[in-house]
């Protein structure tokens, strides 16, 4: 798929100002690239998982959204999204309806790997014709920085607090990606925002219009919950991939991609220092800890690879 | 023309279901009410019906799906009992909050625990404040003119709410009665097209719904979402009134079986109204004036209405198939004796609970509580008001 | 039709909601002041802008306008001052208080 740059930032704007999600939120630059991916014309109905981005987006009696919305509960965007596509076959099958639409959900971690991961497991199996965007934030943000099991190891979160007994969250992070490419759903994609967004372009484009259920896992970061420097989210993202902690891949048809691999492969510790939910990584005594986050990433990547070569 | 048959409830259902041909249908089996999207399934997969059928992997993603599905503007239902019931609990709220007039075909059943897969209607009571219109049936009959009678109600355009029609888990749900079906085409011209006004896929204008709400405006949308279920009487009865036009067959917003000159009235919900009715016979026979009020509009509740059809009763058994733990009695109790309070009536009232887990009720465990109403009368005392029915003392 | 969001301010009466409150009509967001939130914003120096438009995917507001291929000035009605843009720009082209 071919990506002019300037083209697409000149297509309309699917998500209107006035929401009220934190500044320098990655939620919303997830949603805004990834509704970039629809065709200029084509409608969509738009689900989400209770979250940030639902209660910003759409309190009464403003709505952010250019499209049709719906936002049901937390853990059920799947399934809500599989009643709406279920209603448009059978609108469409009795000629009731002519239109074409696209249908797009989005979720943050907690609402997709966990309370909504049956709801979204069920929508993949049964396959329907729908994508499923995670934007992966790391933690239950929305109620205030919660650990969630996309939480990565190490993390000070809320209920992970870091203490005399604690180094944060004591366990790894779940590999939803994988866990939905084993649904054997026609594409699952891992993006982030890097360089002109080029990658999530065309991964949400793919996503949208390969029919069948798609999968979308976006690293959103969120400033408030990793206490970065604001500004410095591309940053983040950028370092995230290069230290191959979040790499970018695509499951098509169940033969996996990998779309990008570093030329140096950049320490974790990278990605880790400017994060304010890592600091105490960094303590006299603690290397150890950024011992083992390495050795998990490495296996990982090396997972990754080997699954990729195939 | 009608046709007789002799049908289960759950068939009886599913062939309403075909005629309506709704057009999303979610389901997920759970005992007793399995049969009904199972029936439903060979409907769709022999292409007698156009509907979308989605075999979901819970409960709370068959009412999720059909709240999806009713929002993008299709006629939507589900069918569950029991337990099911219970997980689809915090979606109740939702659909009927968000005003979609999707159905759930309801199965009564106990709910765990202890397991159990028969009747009682500790289900459908746990859901009575979720803002949903309930219609209970009797028999395999009332439970099919129900469900044909369903989206007329939850769909017009005062009420605007989801509707549950409940009958009986094994009691309705699986024995097989003479009963009266409709034409196929008669039941698809009295139920119509749907046609809401803002609907996801509307060409014309998109919609969103689901909406974050600050408690600047919560009260004021519960308070607006009260005034459909304010319609709901009078919709039940005039969609009941057009019914009769094309069945014969007559329905209110509850039954009065012999209450003509009854001293004595036992109100129930569900199949053990045909039990009471029996012993009502017999002690009719015997010149006792007993009688009864068979309820099958619950939610909304027609309080008035009972109040004045039991303003000449002395003394009064409310039975309720369900515990409310309030250690006065259960839900329906509460209610109707609410209802005679404010009629400020000077009967005696006590409230029975029976039933529960698929209890047998018997002609004369219904003949007892008219003898028990008996001696209330004479003793001018209602005694213990919180009684149980049919238990081991 | 789409609902006049106007009618439905703080002092509506419970009659006045939307049924269902489902809003007819879509991005009636643009109505609610967002730019209020931060006194900081960026300034966009126009004549340093070679309208690469790397600015425009990483602003989580949509507060960067772009029409016929070419950016314009920020909508300060909803910008919340977040300063990513400030980064994005690899021309210098925009500044904030505060941005490096």
């Amino acid at each position: 798929m071919s990506y002019n740059f300037k083209e697409m930032m000149n297509r309309p704007e699917r998500l209107a100002p006035g929401h009220r999600m934190c500044a320098g939120c990655g939620g919303t630059i997830a949603v805004r690239n990834v509704l970039r991916g629809l065709h200029e014309g084509d409608r969509a109905v738009i689900g989400n998982a209770t979250g940030c981005l639902e209660v910003s987006t759409f309190t009464y009696p403003y709505t952010s959204w250019e499209d049709s919305y719906i936002h049901n509960a937390f853990e059920n965007a799947g399934a809500t999204l599989s009643g709406v596509e279920g209603a448009y076959k059978a609108l469409r099958r009795k000629g009731k309806l002519n239109e074409t639409y696209k249908f797009i959900t989005f979720g943050g971690d907690g609402g997709t790997y966990d309370i909504g991961f049956q709801s979204l497991s069920g929508a993949m199996e049964r396959n329907h014709d729908m994508v499923y965007v995670c934007y992966d934030n790391g933690a239950y943000m929305n109620t205030g920085i919660q650990r969630s099991s996309a939480t990565p190891m190490y993390a000070d979160t809320t209920t992970t607090p870091v203490g005399s007994e604690s180094h944060g969250k004591p366990q790894n992070r779940k590999d939803l990606a994988a866990i939905i490419a084993a649904h054997d759903v026609p594409y699952v994609a891992q993006t982030t925002f890097v360089q002109n967004f080029k990658d999530l372009h065309i991964k949400s484009e793919k996503a949208i219009y390969t029919p069948g259920a798609a999968f979308l896992n976006i690293m959103a970061p969120c400033p408030r919950g990793w206490r970065y420097n604001t500004p410095d989210i591309m940053e983040i993202c950028k370092l995230g991939v290069e230290t191959c902690y979040w790499p970018l891949f695509e499951v098509v048809e169940g033969r996996w991609i990998l779309n990008y691999e570093p030329k140096k492969k950049l320490p974790v510790e990278d990605f880790l220092r400017p994060q304010g939910r890592f600091k105490h990584l960094f303590n006299p005594g603690n290397e150890y800890l950024i011992d083992e986050f390495q050795k998990e990433v490495d296996r990982r990547w090396e997972e990754l690879l080997f699954r990729c070569s195939r | 023309m009608a046709k007789r048959d002799r049908l289960s409830g759950n068939e009886a259902v599913a062939i309403a279901l075909r005629q309506i041909n709704p057009d999303v249908f979610p389901a997920f089996p759970i005992t007793p009410s399995t049969e009904i999207p199972q029936y439903f399934a060979s409907f769709a997969a022999n292409g007698q019906v156009d509907t979308e059928f989605i075999p979901v992997e819970s409960e709370h993603s068959s009412m999720s799906a059909a709240i999806g599905a009713s929002a993008a503007g299709a006629r939507s239902l589900t069918a569950t009992s029991s337990c099911g019931l219970a997980y689809m609990w915090e979606e109740l709220y939702i659909a009927a909050s968000n005003r979609l007039p999707l159905a759930l075909a309801l199965v009564n059943r106990a709910l765990s625990g202890p397991i159990n897969i028969n009747c009682d209607h500790s289900d459908s009571m746990g859901a009575r404040d979720a803002g949903w219109i309930q219609i209970y049936a009797e028999n395999n009959q009332e439970a099919y003119d129900n469900m044909v009678q369903a989206f007329r109600i939850s769909e017009h355009k005062d009420v605007r709410l989801p509707i549950m029609i409940c009958q009986d888990g094994f009691i309705t749900s699986h024995a097989v009665e003479n009963m009266e079906l409709l034409e196929d085409e008669d039941v698809r011209k009295f139920v119509g097209e749907y046609e809401p006004e803002n609907y996801l896929l509307n060409p014309e204008c998109p919609m969103a719904a689901g909406p974050y709400s600050v408690t600047d405006y919560y009260m004021e949308a519960k308070r607006n979402q009260a005034e459909g279920m304010r319609h709901a009487e009078k919709a039940v009865l005039d969609v009941a009134a057009e019914f009769k036009a094309l069945s014969g067959r007559e329905y209110g917003l509850f039954e009065s079986y012999r209450m003509e000159d009854a001293d004595r009235a036992v109100v129930m919900i569900g199949s053990a109204a045909g039990t009471a009715k029996d012993a009502i016979d017999r002690l009719r026979e015997r010149g006792e004036k007993a009688g009864l009020i068979k309820i099958r509009l619950f939610r909304p509740f027609p309080a008035e209405a009972i109040a004045e059809a039991l303003k000449n009763v002395k003394a009064i058994a409310v039975m309720d198939r369900a515990e409310g733990y309030t250690n006065h009695g259960g839900p329906l109790g509460a209610d109707v004796m609410a209802a005679l309070f404010r009629a400020k009536s000077p009967a005696h009232a006590i409230n029975i609970v029976y039933g529960l887990g698929g209890r047998d009720v018997r002609v004369g465990d219904i003949e007892n509580v008219f003898e028990d109403l008996n001696q209330i009368i004479k003793d001018g005392d209602a005694g213990e008001t919180y009684r149980y029915m049919g238990i081991r003392e | 039709m789409a609902t006049d969001i106007s009618k439905l301010g703080l002092k509506a009466s419970w009659r006045d909601l939307t049924e269902g409150m489902v809003i007819a009509g879509a991005g009636t967001s643009r109505e609610f002041n967002t730019g209020e939130w931060s006194t900081s914003k960026p300034l966009f120096i126009e004549d340093k802008c070679k309208q690469c438009l790397l600015c425009v995917p990483v602003c989580p507001d949509s507060s960067i306008p772009v029409a016929d291929m070419k950016r314009g000035e920020f909508d300060y009605e909803h910008c919340k001052g977040c300063g990513i843009c400030v980064k994005a720009c690899p021309f210098g082209a925009i500044t904030m208080e505060g941005v490096e």
